[in-house]
């Protein structure tokens, strides 16, 4: 029965890795930008969170309300801004500002928060479980990944039923031709990085309320999150929860055996599923 | 209603245009005709914007607009119907053919229905993705696709290239219609006996210089011989 629970908290941890990856992948999939500030900006975005609780006395989901159109504001202009600038067929200039925004915003969150770790207060439902007769879950990893669930339909609704979304996959295939049909790519390359950074306020909440974080912690989240977009095959969000699943189980399973090899096992996962399938479990049928 | 002034264009060193001069009057059909390499394309690519130029190097309604970004070019009622087609691999027929329309919303007489009678096996492929089309159904497509936003000018880039000599016929049968519906037409072709059979003018193109601008029922094989080839027929 061990082996069971092990397998459902490993399941609902990837809940929490996906919505780590969504955003990247969001991005990624439409401008083919790797943000290598990801981590670094769910970081910032639980200080926000935590800042609407302590400061506002807010409670942790008004807060989060709060923070999202903030949140969706700085990814539109950093995109409209800086990033926008940098895009083109060389794919190093991206990565190295994002590189160095990855450094200056550890840095800056280190002078205004220190080192301190810090914790969203959820105050009962911290500790709160639910027991399903074979195995007993906790109700906040439960939430997380019905967030995850209901965050992916939505982004999905919008891809594929919006405007919008013709907007963005028109300009994920071919910038040049969406131009044409009066789409300006780099608006539409603004409007998704802030919509990722709606989406990574949401994994701020849960990163912020289930576990301690300092400003230092931003990059593990960037690579638990590349590592499920890139299982998952770039471009599907389904793809991206399943390899947040994938993850998930063997970081788990892994601590199961032995604590210590919580981290390594979801690495190993990661580069087994390298191994078999090198596109992914679900690529994109034009890449 | 459309015009060039001493329009050139550089791909960096190389020159592709030498000051070309076009002008295209409202529901006029002008044949752009031309050689392989003649500057045709890069003549679109021009006034839709994917290559920038300087302000007053293209006018629309005496407005300078070359320095615009194709999108804002494209919201003035200039719509563009690719060489090559370039359908959205990821997007439907019927999403390829919205795509077109949602960035312009002008009255017109072409919507999603009006698109699906023009072209009729569309309707029954809508929910096929694009690319899984013949060739001939992509070019209705693409057609369409430029129609959904009601331009003043629809400029076609190669619509014949490459398709069955019975496929081209469909294609130019909606010509007419489409002129109907009051858009001025700008036909790029290789193809000459197509062209003229349906414009009104033509401009022919050799090395990135106009070569010929004539009326097109005026026209005789000799013009069109030296001006296409640069040799006296």
């Amino acid at each position: 029965m061990i082996w069971l629970d092990t397998l459902v908290q490993g399941i609902l941890l990837g809940g929490l890795y996906a919505l780590f990856a969504a955003g990247l992948s969001l991005v990624f999939g439409i401008m083919r930008l790797v943000n290598l500030a990801h981590g670094d900006l769910i970081v910032l975005a639980a200080y926000l969170v935590l800042m609407g609780v302590t400061l506002l006395g807010l409670s942790p989901w008004i807060a989060t309300l709060v923070a999202m159109p903030m949140m969706f504001a700085l990814g539109w202009l950093l995109q409209a801004a800086v990033l926008n600038r940098v895009l083109g067929k060389d794919i190093l200039p991206p990565l190295l500002v994002t590189f160095g925004l990855s450094v200056a915003l550890q840095n800056g969150l280190l002078e205004a928060f220190s080192a301190d770790s810090r914790r969203i207060p959820v105050g009962a439902l911290e500790g709160a479980s639910l027991d399903l007769g074979l195995v007993t879950v906790g109700i906040m990893p439960l939430m997380t990944f019905a967030s995850a669930i209901v965050m992916i339909i939505a982004l999905n609704g919008l891809f594929y039923h919006t405007a919008l979304g013709r907007a963005f996959r028109a300009t994920s295939d071919d910038a040049v031709t969406a131009g044409l049909m009066g789409i300006e790519p780099k608006q539409i390359f603004a409007i998704a990085t802030g919509i990722a950074m709606v989406v990574v306020t949401l994994a701020a909440l849960y990163l912020g309320m289930r576990a301690n974080f300092d400003p230092s912690i931003g990059p593990a989240r960037l690579i638990y999150a590349f590592e499920a977009v890139i299982i998952g095959g770039l471009g599907s969000l389904w793809g991206t929860l399943a390899g947040g699943i994938i993850i998930g189980v063997a970081q788990t399973f892994g601590a199961a055996l032995n604590p210590e090899w919580q981290i390594l096992a979801g690495h190993i996962a990661f580069l087994a599923v390298m191994l078999l399938k090198s596109r992914g479990l679900f690529p994109r049928a034009v890449d | 209603m459309l015009e060039t002034r001493g329009l050139t264009a550089n791909y960096g060193q190389f020159r592709a245009l030498f000051g070309v001069d076009i002008t295209v009057a409202a529901g006029e059909c002008v044949a752009i005709i031309g050689a392989n390499g003649a500057g045709k394309s890069t003549l679109m690519r021009s006034i839709t914007g994917v290559i920038g130029n300087a302000p007053g190097m293209v006018l629309h309604r005496g407005e300078p607009i070359g320095a615009l970004s194709s999108a804002e070019i494209m919201k003035r009622g200039i719509a563009m119907v690719p060489e090559g087609r370039r359908l959205f691999p990821s997007l439907t027929v019927e999403e390829n053919l919205l795509v077109g329309g949602q960035a312009r919303k002008v009255p017109g007489p072409w919507s999603l229905d009006a698109v699906y009678d023009l072209f009729q096996i569309l309707r029954e492929r809508r929910k096929s993705p694009g690319i899984a089309l013949s060739g001939g159904q992509q070019q209705m497509v693409a057609i369409g696709r430029a129609l959904m936003s009601n331009p003043e000018l629809l400029l076609c880039d190669e619509i014949s290239l490459g398709l069955a000599p019975v496929v081209i016929r469909d294609i130019y049968a909606a010509l007419p219609r489409i002129r109907e519906g009051g858009a001025a037409i700008v036909l790029v072709e290789q193809d000459i006996g197509k062209a003229l059979a349906v414009a009104d003018r033509v401009y022919c193109m050799m090395e990135g210089r106009v070569t010929l601008a004539a009326r097109a029922a005026e026209v005789t094989r000799e013009d069109i011989h030296s001006a296409y080839f640069g040799v006296a027929a």
